[in-house]
């Protein structure tokens, strides 16, 4: 707890250095996440249905929308289902968007932040950056453009991976396994670790840089193994925000999962005019984890789900 | 017929797998960062024994197996099964061979052992941590032997063979750890 509050204090002043604003956004919202890979948690309110915030997103790009300039959160978000070493369906998010960053400057501006915070107790080596194709060709020799459904899952039998029982997986599916039980794993824990430019098709809220192929302006950074850190550079066109979502909510449809609503109220502020910008969120907890050195992200919460 | 989803997995828990009862013996949330989530356990086959790796897409959901343990009480063996009973309901229960391989060995009569039961039918009997068994067969101890690391091997009431200290003599009474097969103490009326 008192390594918490040395971290916050510590990145209060971070941000004040640089400008950035600190800013305050409902944790009940009207629209649910559409992510199809997150489950909202729902509260009741005057016999309304609210989801707690996946992630302040939506609301701090209205506030940029609207003019706010440089901002950043720290908050407590809700994603339900996601329990276990790494995981607690509660726990505390940092996010901040810079106008004018490109996603190199992100990349950098993480780097600076989490080099300071990290230097209260455990300082780290230079960081490294690479493309989500280099990481994929390196750990598990694949190339995740272009290899084909069997190919990817020769690869998870190549490592042990048992590839799970019931419907078979999509490409993209197949690749967040090998990411997240081969290469994960494997990943150098002295080396803090930017991974760029992942497939379009896992572009979230991300530009898409067009080329051959496409790639999604997009970010993560692994400490340990561990994602810590996950930045775009902030699509802002309404239209194609539109499709994704209208995509995402139809393949939850698809799924049998619960539908939300639309998040208009995100589209209308894109409409208005989003600023180019960048923005991270940055799991707090974990990277508490990795500075207290502990396995088990119960370790740094007050109080976990079991004892919440 | 019941079933799991995988945000309800843990261990201890039992699912049926291919028609097959199997208990999770670890379950391990991985997910990438914006990606799918998967469950990825270990499971143990209650039939066999055998322990398999299995990943879920986290959300599905998996069969319950219809497995409950419940206590019982030893009656006796006719050679062909192992007979138990309820203590509150007197309740009976036949279990084969393959139920009781390895409790067999500590099977004592009025001792209570944990069945588990699967669609009613004894799977797997599992004996009390600790019995107290007499032996029934031992060589005399000879006194500053310990040639043998100071052991040797005693024959129970039940026909399992322990090994047990050379000062313990035949017919006395001895305490052993079911789970390693070990002599534990003498038990002393």
């Amino acid at each position: 707890m008192r390594l918490r509050a040395a971290v916050l204090r510590r990145l209060r002043r971070w941000f004040e250095d640089r400008g950035v604003l600190e800013v305050e956004t409902p944790v009940l919202s009207s629209a649910g996440a559409s992510d199809p890979h997150l489950e909202n948690v729902s509260a009741q309110l005057d016999g309304r249905a609210y989801f707690l915030h996946t992630s302040p997103e939506s609301a701090m790009k209205r506030l940029l929308a609207g003019g706010s300039g440089d901002i950043f959160q720290v908050c407590h978000v809700f994603r339900a289902g996601e329990l276990g070493q790494k995981h607690n369906p509660e726990f505390t998010m940092l996010e901040w968007y810079r106008l004018g960053h490109s996603l190199e400057d992100m990349m950098t501006d993480v780097e600076s932040l989490t080099r300071d915070l990290c230097g209260i107790r455990r300082p780290l080596v230079p960081f490294r950056r690479t493309s989500y194709q280099d990481l994929m060709r390196q750990f598990v020799d694949v190339d995740p453009f272009t290899a084909a459904v069997p190919e990817l899952v020769d690869a998870l039998d190549r490592n042990g991976i048992a590839s799970p029982a019931g419907s078979p997986l999509e490409r993209d599916e197949l690749l967040d396994l090998l990411l997240a039980t081969v290469v994960e794993p494997a990943m150098d824990p002295a080396q803090p670790l930017f991974v760029y430019h992942f497939p379009a098709s896992q572009a979230a809220l991300a530009r898409i840089l067009p080329g051959d192929p496409p790639v999604a302006e997009r970010f993560e950074l692994f400490f340990g193994g561990m994602e810590i850190a996950n930045g775009f550079h902030e699509l802002t066109d309404t239209v194609e925000q539109g499709r994704r979502f209208d995509r995402e909510l139809a393949r939850r449809a698809e799924e049998g999962s619960f539908v939300p609503a639309r998040d208009d109220a995100l589209l209308a502020a894109l409409e208005a005019g989003l600023p180019d910008c960048s923005g991270v969120a940055l799991g707090l907890d974990r990277l508490l984890m990795y500075i207290a050195d502990v396995d088990e992200i119960s370790d740094v919460l007050t109080f976990d789900l079991a004892r919440a | 017929m019941a079933s799991y989803s995988t945000n309800e997995f843990r261990s201890g828990l039992k699912i049926l797998i291919d028609g097959d009862p199997f208990i999770i013996v670890e379950n391990e949330f991985v997910k990438p960062g914006k990606g799918q989530a998967f469950n990825r356990v270990r499971i143990r086959n209650l039939k066999t024994g055998r322990v398999v790796d299995k990943t879920y897409k986290s959300g599905e959901s998996v069969e319950a197996a219809d497995v409950m343990d419940t206590e019982m009480q030893y009656l006796y063996s006719d050679g062909e099964f192992w007979h138990f009973m309820v203590p509150d309901t007197f309740e009976q229960y036949a279990a084969d061979g393959n139920a009781v391989t390895e409790a067999k060995n500590w099977l004592k009569e009025q001792d209570h052992c944990q069945i588990t039961l699967w669609n009613n039918v004894p799977l797997t009997v599992t004996p009390p941590n600790f019995v107290e068994l007499k032996i029934v067969e031992t060589d005399p101890g000879v006194r500053g032997d310990t040639a043998q690391g100071g052991v040797k091997p005693a024959t129970l009431e039940t026909g399992a063979v322990v090994k047990v200290p050379l000062f313990v003599e035949e017919g006395e009474v001895i305490r052993v750890d079911t789970r390693t097969g070990e002599y534990v103490s003498r038990v002393k009326d």
